[in-house]
């Protein structure tokens, strides 16, 4: 050890040679660094498992199957929470069906055929801004717009639409990265057999491009779709009798649900437990559609021989 | 052999925004031969060859003067259809670029596009351009698998058999070789020498071996100036320049 302390560590390493094998001023700094990311790393799947384990723990009590299929009864204390699942569902896929395919466009046209320009520059700083808005702004917004402007009222179609919105500004970066990933190569290849832009488009870059896009887009939507604020004003219920018949219906949804829970009603002890069911359900359906992500990103790897 | 001009380039003039790349180049493409186009790195080569397809017009900034006649026709005059001159005028490029799609597909790709839809047809057409390209016998069992799973050479000969199959007039081979090993080299050297009883052929290279070797008239690039321009067999043996000898000799480059 006191080696390290030495007033000359070159030599004293030298002299050290293979015989041992002491500790030096460069392997200490070194273990420390790597220790140290460890110990960050340790820090971040802390919380991490610890989120998992919790809400788990106390989700798992008052999850059966009754939970998972009816819906609620005695003022939320007994049934289940089924509409607020099929709630989030519905409201997840008309977001899908607005934002991917806007999404995907501009993104196309930002990559493949804007000119180079100030207009555009700004385009994208106004693209990237949006995903910053605050999340409860975008919920006023489609208040304002989706349910009274456009007369759709507080229905799925409003909040698909605004948590679509949200999701737009993730779909058209990774879209972007997906298509720019794809090689030059293969677009000059197109080119060169006599295909138009728009062929190469469709035909080459899309369909190389398709795995990382729908990756990007899962992903936003997975992430929007457990959003509470945008769908405060716009979309949610605390309770409905039964399922939605319509996008023009109000919904009970997981997120607003949660919230409901926590905030209203008479019997707090009892929808505090019901609460981290929901949590539990909500997690788990955030996570598969991750999963989802992760096989598409797999598939794409393997399609390039990586 | 009657040697008809194909491609006749006139005065051409190129720069990418100020820097001038190729100066006041004139020489005549004449068809079923392989013209190869020679000269050290940032001479212009590329440059050229890309200039018969129009492949540059993808460059930001760059800017051309002077004409290139395919057949007596401006392929640069406003009423030209781009794309119907690349499908006239294919092009090699020189890392192999098949699309991560099957065999059968890479190859099916310009037929499709262009309107096909009779299987049978595209099927046999598809059969005929890799027997074409010499690559029939390796992947006829293959033709459901990506591309990409082929080797170098096996997706170069690919990427000439996927030009073949939209019976162009011409064949630009940007260095085909430069990212394979000599074996495959070979393999396609002796493809471009099959090649030209059906294409007019035109081929960039770093490797004067391979220019003489495959071509019949040979062009130095040196700088953006075209040097010299002749049959191959007197390039390589008595040329008229003094910097076309140094260069052959390995003097410079």
């Amino acid at each position: 050890m006191k080696k390290v302390h030495d007033k000359s560590p070159l030599l004293g390493r030298s002299m050290q040679g293979a015989e041992t094998h002491g500790i030096k001023a460069k392997d200490i700094s070194q273990g420390l660094g790597f220790l140290l990311l460890v110990l960050c790393i340790g820090i971040t799947l802390l919380f991490l498992g610890s989120i998992i384990y919790f809400i788990s723990i106390r989700g798992i009590r008052v999850i059966s199957w009754e939970f998972i299929t009816d819906v609620p009864r005695m003022a939320m204390t007994k049934g289940g929470i089924a509409p607020a699942i099929v709630g989030t569902i519905y409201l997840t896929l008309v977001s899908i069906s607005f934002a991917f395919p806007l999404g995907l466009a501009c993104a196309i046209y930002l990559t493949e055929y804007s000119p180079k320009s100030t207009a555009i520059n700004i385009i994208r700083l106004s693209i990237n801004n949006l995903a910053g808005v605050p999340s409860v702004v975008f919920g006023l917004f489609g208040f304002a717009v989706f349910v009274n402007a456009f007369g759709f009222g507080v229905s799925i179609l409003s909040g698909g639409l605004t948590l679509g919105i949200m999701a737009l500004p993730g779909i058209i970066a990774t879209s972007q990265d997906a298509i720019l990933a794809v090689p030059q190569s293969y677009r000059e290849a197109s080119l060169a057999l006599g295909a138009t832009h728009w062929d190469t488009i469709k035909r080459v870059v899309l369909p190389t491009a398709l795995p990382g896009i729908l990756t990007g887009v899962i992903l936003n939507v997975g992430r929007v779709a457990g959003e509470t604020a945008p769908i405060l004003f716009t979309a949610a219920t605390f309770y409905t009798r039964g399922f939605p018949h319509s996008i023009f219906s109000e919904v009970m949804a997981l997120p607003y649900h949660i919230y409901a829970l926590m905030t209203e009603g008479t019997h707090p002890d009892i929808q505090t437990q019901i609460a981290y069911g929901c949590a539990l359900i909500l997690l788990c359906l955030v996570l598969s559609v991750s999963a989802v992500a992760i096989v598409l990103r797999q598939r794409q790897r393997r399609m390039y021989g990586k | 052999m009657e040697n008809e001009v194909k491609i006749k380039v006139e005065n051409l003039n190129f720069f990418y925004s100020k820097t001038h790349v190729l100066k006041n180049i004139s020489l005549d493409i004449y068809s079923n031969q392989v013209t190869a186009i020679i000269g050290p790195s940032g001479c212009g080569k590329s440059t050229f060859i890309r200039l018969l397809n129009r492949m540059n017009d993808l460059i930001p900034g760059a800017r051309m003067k002077g004409q290139i006649l395919l057949d007596g026709k401006d392929i640069y005059s406003p009423r030209t259809d781009v794309v119907e001159l690349r499908r006239r005028v294919g092009m090699v490029f020189q890392k192999p670029n098949p699309f991560p799609k099957t065999v059968f597909e890479n190859i099916a790709y310009g037929l499709t596009i262009n309107g096909l839809k009779d299987r049978s047809f595209i099927r046999e057409r598809v059969k005929q351009s890799l027997k074409k390209a010499a690559i029939y016998e390796e992947v006829q069992n293959r033709l459901n698998e990506n591309a990409l799973m082929l080797s170098g050479g096996q997706q170069q000969r690919i990427c000439i058999a996927r030009c073949i199959a939209v019976e162009p007039e011409v064949i630009l081979f940007d260095e085909p070789c430069a990212s394979l090993d000599p074996i495959s080299t070979k393999k396609i050297e002796e493809l471009i020498l099959e090649l030209k009883n059906d294409y007019t052929i035109v081929i960039v290279t770093h490797n004067m071996q391979q220019a003489a070797r495959v071509s019949d008239f040979t062009a130095f690039l040196y700088l953006g100036e075209l040097i010299e321009f002749g049959p191959t067999s007197k390039i390589f043996t008595v040329p008229e320049k003094k910097m076309t000898e140094q260069y052959l000799a390995g003097r410079f480059g």
